[in-house]
């Protein structure tokens, strides 16, 4: 049996799963400390099902801890962020385009050494060992904890970043050290960024794994715990101690995955339509596709895997106007129950609509029985056309596809969607994120711009996939069940040699008998 | 004038409208430029009318793959080391720098390099807009040599190509580019003041940032930006816009051809499905056409944009599904001169079809 946990910002909800089985759920308001919170939703859960600690295998934990940590700029430790690519890189100092107080916070420690390569591997200079030393040596004397590392090109070839971080280490054994090349791709600004909030968030991801390593064991659970990342894979607690803005996106994503479990399809859009918006994602072979283009984080840019949703201000408290013609964006939100019209309010909201056609019965319908009939048409047709138009935007190809409706509003949509195949509307929905994070696999990446010039394209790809499903073998897949997931191959213009970026995925089942987590520690 | 953090954001979103879908990203040359302002430099832009007729004027660029330049950030000495090298080639200081492309990145390079040399920048450029090669420049159409050329990298190492005509100095500074990692910057067309009002394009980086400024400023006060845009073109030399399609991205394909990046664009009217725009790409949008009709065709700019933010799209951004609105803008008499399309024209790219100023054709 499986455990999955979705720590969010508002709710903590759990699932207890058998296999594809949903035992027990449970969802309640997230507590200040993480642990109790996390110690209640394990004992409710096993309490439901009358299973024992003894009979679990594994718990996934989804948690939204860092993202917030970043947005509030609370507990984020100063950081020494070194930059490998002199005398490149130097018209745009680290944290040039930063929110002023998240810079303050992390104290603007930079340092700026020769180093770094060429787009092919040749290197831009040698590393200048001596002012990693020199950097290092202040580091110490500002008493910093944690320290990033970034040299251009190291999505390409990564000896440098590993080469400094060794002698930083030499320098000032037990400091945090983030290399950009684990967390980042190519972009280099982006993965920098990636690479010093990695850093500022060193103590209190340790911090996390630890309340969760602590909680489970008071509840008696042996078996290993994982965290879901943001493209819906697993990682370790260890792994999450030292990446722990893998996080970042992991409460949309867990939520999607949950939803392709509930239906029973790896290809299809998902619909979470909330109180307020509705995210659309697109799930392909089970995961979501993720963004192509710059995501910010506590106004700083990143280049993280992340899902690809787009919100809409649609929800069940969105307001409706002009005859039923105009939905939204504004939602009366929480106030729900006190403002809409069935609840003795005097705001008309898309749920009265639903109330008002006959399709739901809440609240009191004789508040919404005097509604022209034509408002109603016209609204209900509304609310269609902004899913529709949402759905069909997300597409990738003009074929219909499947769509997976869940969330509190998705009793909005009661008719066929024009981009979609089928509607389907699976049970347990609302604990969607929580199942998303029980069943989250392994994944491995790479990403790097080949030249295709005298080579088979079809000899680089395979070469590529052997090292992505090896990453993934790497992070605990069990060799077996690696299943590339994503190829994605973009030429460069301007360059010769018919240079192509290639991005491959790959991703396999957990390999529980690989287990525990105590082999990350020895590749670091 | 001089430039504000404002005005290089609105450059920003103004010379990714002008870059025609290519051109490069211009975040990177904005940063360095906001790192100058940060550093209390002066970014001091130049009417071209103001310039004495003997002033002498190097422009700077960079050149390369926009890949490559979002993961080797320059150190912003490079477009500098170029110029300083023209300069002791030719035994004569620059009084001013300026672009050579307004479209794209190109736009902020010689941004930097006014800002830390203490020289202005000329309001002005040789293409109008994006292009792919060195020779598709108004400069070279009026009888200004590229050559001498200088080209430099981070490390301050230079090379001064001379070549017999302006296409071979493309293809030598090509071979260059790559030999620099993939991406390198140049001086290169030093003219005279008389020269840049003979054969420049005038006043857009001005323009530049005015589109940027229409489009910020219809959207803070929530107006249609693209009302806005089209109502302010008729007010500067590019005279003529309009929306010649709007619809979603039905198809993109993409494939790489003697180092272009070659692909094409059907976008479906949402209204009616078999009515569709399909957009030619050859590292810009060079030509439109609907229904088997050219809806617009290079050097007009054809600007694919966000139906509802009016961000302009890059080609690398390009994307199905997106909701986009397509706008033609006619060039000026500068850039239409049968010289001029013999340069950069349709036949420069191996388009059949002749070229037709979007204003010429029916709706």
């Amino acid at each position: 049996m499986r455990i999955g946990i979705d720590v969010g910002g508002t709710n903590t909800d759990a699932v207890l799963l058998d296999g594809n089985i949903v035992l027990a759920s449970y969802k309640a308001p997230t507590t200040a400390d993480v642990g109790s919170g996390v110690i209640r939703a394990i004992a409710d859960v096993l309490e439901a099902a009358k299973a024992t600690p003894q009979a679990i295998n594994a718990v996934m934990i989804g948690t939204t801890h860092f993202t917030n940590a970043v947005i509030e700029r609370q507990r984020l430790l100063e950081v020494g962020a070194i930059r490998i690519g002199l005398p490149a890189t130097k018209g745009i100092p680290p944290m040039t385009d930063w929110p002023k107080d998240l810079a303050d916070t992390l104290g603007r420690h930079t340092f700026m050494v020769r180093g770094g390569h060429e787009f092919d591997g040749r290197e831009i200079a040698p590393l200048d060992e001596a002012a990693i030393l020199e950097a290092a040596r202040q580091i110490r004397k500002l008493g910093l904890k944690s320290v990033s590392i970034t040299s251009v090109f190291s999505p390409v070839t990564d000896v440098m970043e590993r080469r400094a971080a060794e002698i930083v280490r030499n320098e000032l054994p037990g400091v945090a050290i983030t290399l950009s090349h684990e967390i980042g791709r190519v972009g280099f600004l982006e993965r920098e960024n990636a690479a010093i909030l990695n850093a500022s968030l060193a103590e209190l991801s340790r911090h996390v794994r630890d309340s969760f390593t602590d909680a489970l064991a008071r509840m008696g659970i042996a078996a290993p715990f994982f965290i879901s990342q943001n493209d819906g894979t697993l990682m370790t607690p260890d792994h999450m101690a030292r990446y722990p803005v893998h996080t970042f996106a992991s409460g949309p994503t867990n939520s999607m995955r949950g939803a392709a479990h509930l239906a029973g399809i790896g290809n299809a859009m998902v619909v979470d339509i909330g109180g307020t918006t509705s995210d659309v994602g697109m799930l392909m072979q089970g995961f979501p596709r993720e963004s192509s283009v710059a995501v910010d984080i506590g106004g700083v840019r990143t280049n993280f895997r992340m899902p690809d949703v787009l919100a809409v201000g649609l929800g069940g408290g969105s307001i409706v106007r002009d005859d039923g013609n105009r939905i939204g964006p504004d939602s009366v939100g929480y106030r729900i129950t006190e403002e809409a019209l069935i609840f003795g309010g005097d705001t008309l909201t898309t749920t009265d609509i639903v109330v008002a056609a006959g399709l739901e019965d809440i609240g009191d319908r004789s508040r919404v029985a005097h509604l022209p009939a034509s408002t109603v048409r016209n609204a209900i047709r509304r609310i269609h056309t902004i899913v529709e138009e949402t759905v069909d935007r997300m597409k990738t190809s003009a074929d219909p596809l499947p769509v997976i409706l869940v969330g509190g509003g998705s009793i909005l949509v009661s008719e066929d969607l024009a981009p979609a195949s089928n509607v389907i509307r699976p049970e347990s929905a609302g604990v969607a994120n929580a199942i998303g994070a029980a069943i989250a696999q392994v994944g491995g990446e790479i990403d790097r711009i080949y030249s295709l010039e005298g080579r088979a394209r079809e000899a680089v790809l395979e070469e590529a996939k052997a090292e992505a499903a090896a990453n993934a073998v790497a992070a605990g897949a069990l060799a077996g069940s690696v299943s590339i997931t994503d190829i994605e191959e973009v030429p460069l213009a301007y360059l010769p040699g018919n240079a192509t970026r290639i991005r491959i995925k790959a991703v396999g089942d957990l390999n529980l008998s690989g287990l525990p987590g105590a082999s990350e520690e020895n590749r670091a | 004038m001089k430039l504000s953090s404002t005005d290089l954001a609105d450059l920003a979103t103004g010379a990714a409208f002008l870059g025609t879908g290519g051109g490069g990203d211009p975040y990177i040359g904005r940063q360095m430029a906001q790192a100058c302002l940060d550093e209390g430099l002066t970014i001091e832009v130049i009417d071209p009318k103001t310039l004495a007729d003997d002033d002498f004027v190097i422009p700077t660029a960079m050149m390369g793959a926009p890949t490559v330049l979002v993961e080797k950030i320059p150190s912003g000495q490079e477009a500098i080391t170029a110029l300083q090298r023209l300069e002791h080639h030719l035994g004569r200081r620059a009084a001013a720098t300026m672009p050579i492309e307004i479209g794209g990145i190109n736009s902020t390079i010689p941004l930097v390099v006014g800002a830390r040399l203490g020289i202005p920048i000329v309001d002005a450029d040789g293409m109008g807009r994006a292009l792919p090669e060195l020779q598709m420049e108004t400069f070279a159409v009026h009888g200004i040599p590229g050559c001498p050329m200088a080209i430099a990298n981070e490390w301050g190492d230079t090379a001064l190509i001379e070549t017999r005509d302006n296409r071979m100095m493309e293809w030598l500074a090509r071979g260059v580019t790559i030999r620099m990692g993939g991406a390198a910057y140049i001086a290169e067309y030093s003219m005279t003041g008389a020269d840049v009002r003979r054969t420049a394009i005038p006043n857009t980086l001005t323009l530049a940032i005015r589109i940027g400024q229409v489009l910020r400023q219809a959207r803070e006060q929530h107006r249609p930006p693209f009302e806005a845009l089209l109502a302010f073109l008729p007010e500067t030399i590019y005279s003529y816009g309009r929306i010649i399609f709007s619809g979603k991205v039905a198809d993109i394909s993409r494939a790489t051809r003697n180092g272009f990046s070659i692909g094409q664009a059907r976008i479906e009217s949402t209204a009616d499905a078999t009515d569709t725009l399909t957009i030619e790409i050859q590292n810009e949008f060079l030509i439109a056409r609907r229904k088997g009709k050219v809806a617009a065709i290079v050097p007009d700019l054809i600007c694919v944009m966000d139906s509802e933010t009016a961000q302009p799209i890059t080609t690398e951004a390009l994307r199905y599904g997106q909701r986009v609105t397509v706008v033609a803008v006619s060039v000026p008499a500068i850039m239409s001169s049968p010289e001029a399309l013999e340069t950069f024209g349709p036949g420069a790219f191996g388009i059949p079809e002749s070229y037709v100023p979007v204003r010429n054709i029916a709706e």
